[in-house]
């Protein structure tokens, strides 16, 4: 996804002057193609992540159109104060793009991993938040948001599903269980671990790789008794929003996603997945038990 | 003007020593009028420590961006007014600030963000002070800006001495001028000094005036 992000930003670049970059080393190297044709946008402001949004946030307010990328725990958790003020309270606008997130790199540890991004992201109002589930999908994303003027979150990942699936963020029915079915909302690439995991199982699932604005009217449609979120980042972190958009029916809910405890492991993006019940047997777990409780 | 938006208030010296600056640049130095607050070639003023805000709503009623009534009422629960001000409220407020250590980074984006479009003409003032220089977000910028030659960007630092640990070893514009600044430093009461020193920028780096105002009377 990042090969696609670099590839798409480039263009964007190129085509559309508003565009602005601006990076804190990380990509940087990916980016000198471009930063060599456009050297007033494409800035590189070193290791320094409160001024990179601080920047981007100035930019905005010129009239250009900043896209702001760093390593997911860089971009959000570092310089959150900066994108609360320097872009929601400025109202600048601004296209953050991350890589890394929740556990890419398991392997580093704690410093690299950032289950809470979007989480983050949502404690601030008209964020739309991109997290696309395959390589293919992320230029479309990426142009929509960068051609617009609000702000966006686009979260890309080393996790992908085996193939993209298109969409304009609305909920996309993947598998039809017919009416009154549970519904299971795959986000971005969970799809195909949740796929797998309800083999057999009369249970719609339905996917987006566009969580904010979460499609109510999509879910309000598809939704019988039971909903299931299978999200990639912190587990809850849409919970709020179907509760809300749901408060008018009886009905359970069961939010999937990564844990808030510091498991301290290394190993692989895999591992991860496995030891936070994201895999494919740790979601059927889950679902299961769901299913096989009475309803109250 | 500043007595209206008093109103039998106490005002620190976080107030008084700012009221000079803001009325030398707003008088005799920044290209900006009510007619031109949204003309991309006009230039920026960002007010970084936005508890210095008394003097610069009357600075900006002075010069007619707001009503003088709207002083009479600064912080009511109708006000446009706050305590610190906000861009979207104020007509003439570039930055909504308060939290101490954002100015300057927003300064540097928007100093990019015109020289990137070709807007040569306009400067952009940061007004900071020097207690806010404690804040890493502005060491963050002051490196930056001088590694790449802002020249379009002027840091304005009141130093009423509030930095818990100070500025030892040349004072605050000292910083600047290690990371590549051209700074003065001038007395903060002295209105021929300051406009001297706010249009002093060599046209190759950004440039620093160190305010220095030793005490919070009024002058």
């Amino acid at each position: 996804m990042r090969e696609a992000f670099v590839d798409a930003t480039t263009a964007l670049l190129a085509e559309m002057p508003r565009t602005a970059l601006v990076l804190a080393d990380i990509s940087a190297a990916s980016f000198a193609p471009a930063a060599e044709r456009h050297p007033d946008r494409v800035l590189n402001v070193g290791i320094r992540e409160q001024l990179m949004v601080g920047v981007a946030g100035g930019l905005a307010l010129t009239g250009l159109r900043p896209v702001v990328h760093s390593y997911a725990p860089f971009l959000v958790e570092r310089a959150y104060e900066q994108i609360k003020l320097d872009l929601d309270h400025q109202g600048a606008g601004a296209v953050l793009v991350s890589v890394g997130a929740s556990y890419d790199r398991a392997a580093a540890g704690r410093t690299h991993l950032s289950p809470a991004d979007v989480a983050l992201i949502d404690t601030l109002h008209g964020w739309t938040v991109h997290v696309p589930g395959h390589a293919d999908e992320v230029p479309a994303l990426l142009r929509a948001a960068v051609d617009g003027d609000g702000p966006a979150y686009v979260r890309l990942s080393t996790q992908a599903n085996a193939r993209p699936r298109g969409g304009d963020g609305a909920l996309d029915v993947v598998r039809d269980a017919g009416p009154g079915a549970p519904l299971l909302v795959a986000v971005g690439p969970t799809l195909d671990a949740a796929l797998a995991a309800v083999a057999g199982l009369p249970v719609t699932v339905a996917y987006t790789h566009r969580p904010r604005p979460f499609d109510i009217a999509g879910l309000r449609a598809l939704a019988g008794a039971e909903v299931i979120l299978v999200e990639p980042y912190l587990a809850g972190t849409s919970a709020r929003v179907v509760g809300d958009a749901l408060a008018d029916r009886p009905h359970r809910l069961l939010a999937l996603g990564v844990g808030r405890e510091e498991l301290r492991r290394y190993g692989s993006a895999e591992d991860h997945t496995r030891w936070h019940g994201l895999d494919a047997a740790g979601l059927r777990r889950s679902v299961g038990a769901l299913l096989a409780s009475p309803r109250g | 003007m500043i007595e209206r938006v008093r109103a039998g208030r106490e005002f620190g010296a976080n107030v008084y020593s700012t009221v000079d600056v803001l009325w030398v640049l707003y008088d005799r130095v920044l290209r900006i009028t009510p007619e031109t607050a949204d003309d991309p070639d006009r230039d920026r003023f960002l007010l970084s420590k936005g508890h210095a805000v008394a003097g610069y709503y009357a600075v900006l009623a002075a010069k007619g961006f707001v009503p003088v009534e709207w002083l009479d009422d600064q912080g009511g629960p109708d006000s446009r007014l706050g305590d610190h001000p906000d861009r979207l409220l104020v007509p003439g407020v570039e930055i909504g600030s308060g939290s101490l250590g954002h100015g300057l980074g927003l300064g540097v984006g928007t100093a990019l963000g015109l020289r990137a479009q070709g807007l040569l003409t306009p400067r952009v003032y940061v007004l900071l002070g020097d207690a806010e220089l404690d804040e890493g977000s502005n060491h963050e910028a002051i490196a930056y800006a001088g590694a790449v030659g802002l020249a379009n960007l002027t840091a304005v630092v009141i130093d009423n001495g509030s930095a818990t640990h100070g500025w030892p070893g040349g004072g605050a514009a000292a910083r600047f001028a290690v990371n590549g600044w051209t700074a003065a430093t001038v007395d903060g009461r002295d209105h021929d000094a300051l406009h001297a020193a706010l249009t002093g920028q060599d046209g190759n780096r950004p440039h620093a005036v160190v305010a220095v105002v030793r005490d919070g009377e009024r002058a």
